[in-house]
């Protein structure tokens, strides 16, 4: 019973019990990953590694496992065959989506999804890592450190004056934007963000690339994205997908050239606009 | 005093527990201070009435913790309300002693009846007030942690978990029908004679246990709004809103679901367990999946997700039934339903959603 007791004491985040070690240059690894689903190989032998501090756009038509992959990244599919591996030493296949969460993972959905009826200012306080445990959950009040993170956060992604503002009310970029925060207030290590830039503005989009840019270094960001517009403002690398496994890989001006992506993606994409 | 700053701003909250400090001392004075042929004078009957509406109420707000919350929609939850009243029964029922119909100083009638020898086991230590006090949390909570242990783990949630509670109070009144059981049956526990010494038929003892009622009330009032203010609130809502954003931030959400689904449970055990002294008997009967079905559609009424409108809406929806299963007792289950389909139509946000609305007009 204590051990259940001790359990629910971890009913949120535990301070990291073991730091990632990129020591290699490398913080995620994904090596021969395949997942099937009744019969569709939604990832086929996909090998994919992340450098520390790296900035990387994924892109690919539909169905290429850009979702999948990201399910499997923060354990919410586990894959058939292959290894994931956060740093050296963290396999994430052995945990789950929120033990994967507080290892140092965050992960932005495609739809903006930020608590509505909560403020600003509580949607990041509910992302907030540390002091979630189950003494830290029954408190009411913040301390002066932990308004500060939240000050700081609130700063990065401009929405300094709407911090007690309902969320529900905020513009669908500024949505966006919160949730990005609350993944910055969970301090990964590792930020995947699902279609950014989807119904923005050019406004909206010039001021994610911007925010995204600055992440990259202090965290890896990776980013699975339609608009090669947007792609293009913040990428130095892109990885193309394609039927679940890694077509292409290089600067986008380089892989604009490359015959076989024009053939998969790049063609169909620039048919479509 | 100064009040903490999560109750000074729940004005709605303020003014319940208000009402529950003038009803606690009102209804007592009025029995205690004016004649009996006094126009105002309340009688018993009704402050035991005023009783049995408050235990509703706390089983209201229970509910209202997890579903207007944290956005499981338990429809079972008049079986922890019916296992924390069966727990406080069973003592009522040691405390018959020899003064049952034949006289068995260690069994109650419906063993003697069923030619049984000893008390079964189970019903060691129901003889004294303090342990079953403790079993009226323990037992509801205890089933609600194994129930939500699984059901969460298993990620079972919307309708289905819906479905599933449904047939947990289904065969738990099945269970308790049965004679072999030992819980008495369909006829259940009753012609309880004292709590504590005290007579239960007694005006004081009524009204003590009608002001421990409003007390209890307050409390679990106070304890749910205490939770909903604090962060673990802020996960509730985020898991009911969300419940992958809140996984993906790193909460274990069936954990915080069974813990609070727990307590849930032992809020409504405390209801069923003052319940019962006032209404003088339990039966399977409290099981009835309709039992917490109505429970349900008083907190819709009432206004979902504001604890407050919980207890407004258990209040005026018990008070009609009081009053149409009076008048026209064919009618009440319509009315109920046509209600409840009034209410989601009309005022998805329940009557308090009026009072609000008046506030933020003002």
């Amino acid at each position: 019973m204590s051990e259940l007791i001790s359990e629910f004491d971890a009913a949120g985040m535990h301070p990291l019990v073991e730091p990632v070690d990129a020591s290699h240059g490398i913080l995620l690894y994904l090596e021969d990953v395949s997942v099937t689903f009744d019969g569709f190989k939604a990832i086929d032998h996909l090998s994919l590694y992340i450098g520390d501090g790296e900035l990387r756009c994924i892109i690919g038509p539909n169905g290429a496992g850009k979702t999948t992959m990201m399910d499997i990244i923060t354990g919410k599919t586990k894959p058939d065959t292959g290894r994931v591996f956060f740093g050296q030493t963290i396999d994430l296949l052995k945990l789950d989506e929120p033990a994967i969460a507080r290892a140092g993972i965050g992960r932005k959905f495609q739809r903006p999804t930020v608590i509505e009826p909560l403020t600003v200012l509580e949607n990041l306080e509910l992302a907030m890592s540390g002091a979630k445990r189950l003494r830290g959950l029954l408190s009411t009040r913040l301390s002066k450190a932990e308004w500060e993170r939240i000050a700081a956060v609130l700063e990065r992604i401009g929405l300094s004056e709407h911090g007690d503002r309902p969320a529900g009310i905020l513009a669908h970029g500024q949505k966006q934007w919160l949730e990005i925060g609350m993944l910055l207030m969970q301090e990964p290590r590792l930020l995947l963000v699902d279609e950014p830039v989807a119904g923005m503005t050019p406004a909206e989009m010039e001021r994610t690339a911007e925010l995204l840019k600055s992440l990259a270094g202090e965290h890896s960001v990776v980013v699975v994205e339609h608009d090669m517009g947007f792609v293009r403002s913040i990428a130095d690398k892109v990885t193309v997908l394609h039927q679940g496994r890694v077509l292409a890989e290089g600067r986008l001006d380089e892989l604009q050239t490359d015959p076989t992506v024009i053939e998969v993606y790049l063609g169909v994409s620039d048919a479509q606009h | 005093m100064r009040l903490p700053a999560w109750l000074l701003s729940d004005r709605a909250g303020l003014a319940l527990l208000t009402a529950l400090t003038v009803l606690a001392i009102g209804v007592p004075a009025l029995n205690l201070l004016l004649p009996t042929d006094h126009p105002l004078h309340l009688s018993a009957y009704t402050i035991t009435l005023i009783g049995k509406y408050l235990c509703y109420a706390l089983l209201a707000v229970s509910v209202d913790l997890v579903w207007g919350y944290m956005g499981i929609l338990s429809l079972g939850h008049a079986a922890f309300f019916a296992l924390g009243g069966y727990c406080f029964g069973m003592y009522l029922m040691r405390q018959i002693g020899a003064r049952g119909v034949y006289g068995n100083s260690e069994l109650p009638d419906f063993m003697v009846f069923l030619n049984w020898s000893e008390l079964p086991w189970y019903w060691y230590g129901f003889d004294q007030f303090w342990f079953a006090a403790l079993m009226v949390l323990i037992v509801p909570g205890l089933l609600a942690f194994v129930f939500g242990w699984f059901a969460f783990r298993s990620r079972v949630s919307g309708v289905y978990l819906s479905i599933i509670t449904q047939a947990l109070t289904y065969a738990l009144m099945l269970a308790f029908f049965r004679n072999e059981m030992g819980f008495g049956g369909n006829n259940g526990l009753t012609d309880f004679k004292e709590v504590l010494g005290f007579s239960l038929h007694a005006d004081g003892t009524r009204i003590v246990l009608f002001a421990l009622s409003a007390l209890a009330l307050a409390g679990g009032y106070l304890a749910c709004r205490w939770l909903v203010s604090t962060r673990l609130g802020r996960v509730l809502v985020a898991i009911r809103d969300s419940e992958d954003r809140a996984r993906f931030l790193g909460y274990r959400v069936e954990r915080v679901k069974a813990l609070v689904f727990t307590f849930s449970a032992m809020l409504a055990g405390v209801a069923g367990a003052l319940y019962v002294p006032q209404v003088g008997i339990i039966n399977p009967g409290e099981f009835a999946p309709l039992n917490s079905i109505e429970a349900v559609i008083w907190v819709a009424v009432g206004g979902r997700g504001t604890l407050v409108g919980a207890v407004v809406g258990a209040v005026l929806v018990n008070y009609a039934k009081t009053w149409l299963t009076g008048a026209l007792p064919e009618v009440w289950l319509f009315a109920l339903g046509g209600l409840f389909v009034a209410v989601t139509l009309l005022l998805p946000r329940g009557l308090i959603a009026l009072w609000r609305r008046r506030e933020a007009t003002a």
